[in-house]
């Protein structure tokens, strides 16, 4: 059963709100390094053989991601 | 005049929108989001709470609810259509309105009172002068209004900008937004005014029971409007 992993971010400009508090607070803990972090979500889906990129890409721009503030990255892990 | 109001799994200020129409003389009922016709109502508001508990994005999933289908059809119709906090995240996952809320600046869950500056603009549902500011209450974790810089040059071109987030005299600063919201966005309609988009719960400030009556208008000004028309 082919698995996609699909990565969805905000796009590059838009506040991040819960990876700048990630960053303050790494900071804080003496992590000085960090210089920025980004929280986005990951969605990992299983579905029918012969299913390709093309649909998971339109499942994504549909429902799993908002085209105006983010952005995805669609990986194919298994093979059918 | 009869109000329609969608109910949501998740949906929870849908009883406050009707006891608030209701409380103004006017008729409102539910409209359940699994129905695929509007029932002949003359304005939809689409209330505020969580739908499908927030899930994937606020909105996202209450988008494709059957009946969205059919308020979608409604407001390109030119029905007058109001969506309340998580109602505004909603009309803008389904394209009826520009932009987009993300979480608020400094996560924090906000919940109080609010004053707003009236702007001048087209929408159908708000007819007080420029300038007027209003008290009614925020209560939201995803508030913060963006949209890119030509979306935001549209909105303010067009008159589409209806109410700012504001201080007491009624001018906008930097950060009179408690939530981040760009340019300090509280609400917007869409070009033809008909659809309107807010964060802030009109419904909450009708009756004068319940700490004010400031709310008033955002209901009757659309009832004065579809009589004269």
């Amino acid at each position: 059963m082919p698995r996609y992993e699909i990565h969805v971010t905000y796009k590059k400009g838009i506040f991040d709100p819960p990876g700048a508090t990630a960053e303050r607070a790494l900071q804080n803990l003496g992590y000085g390094e960090v210089n920025s972090v980004k929280i986005g979500k990951y969605v990992q889906l299983d579905v029918a053989e012969g299913t390709d990129e093309a649909r998971v890409r339109e499942m994504c721009d549909k429902l799993l991601a908002n085209p105006v503030i983010e952005d995805y990255r669609v990986e194919l892990v298994e093979e059918a | 005049m009869r109000f329609g109001v969608v109910r949501f799994p998740g949906s929870n200020c849908e009883q406050d929108v009707i006891h608030a129409v209701r409380h103004l003389g006017l008729e409102a009922d539910y409209i359940w989001h699994g129905d695929t016709d509007l029932g002949g109502f003359d304005a939809i508001v689409l209330p505020g709470g969580f739908s499908y508990g927030d899930y994937i994005r606020c909105g996202a999933v209450a988008r494709f609810s059957p009946v969205m289908a059919e308020v979608v059809r409604f407001a390109e119709a030119g029905g007058p259509v109001m969506g309340i906090c998580n109602g505004f995240q909603i009309l803008t996952e389904a394209h009826l309105l520009p932009g987009a809320l993300l979480r608020n600046v400094g996560l924090k869950f906000i919940c109080h009172s609010q004053l707003l500056r009236v702007e001048k603009s087209v929408c159908q549902w708000l007819d007080l002068p420029e300038g007027t500011v209003v008290d009614i209450p925020v209560n939201h974790n995803e508030g913060n209004y963006i949209c890119d810089p030509e979306t935001l040059a549209r909105l303010q071109d067009n008159g589409q900008i209806v109410v700012r987030y504001c201080e007491v005299d009624g001018s906008v600063k930097a950060d009179s937004a408690p939530n981040g919201a760009l340019d300090n966005i509280a609400g917007i309609c869409n070009e033809r005014g008909n659809v309107f988009g807010l964060m802030p719960h009109p419904e909450r400030v009708v009756d004068p029971m319940c700490s004010g009556t400031d709310g008033v208008a955002f209901f009757t000004s659309i009832v004065e409007r579809l009589a004269s028309v």
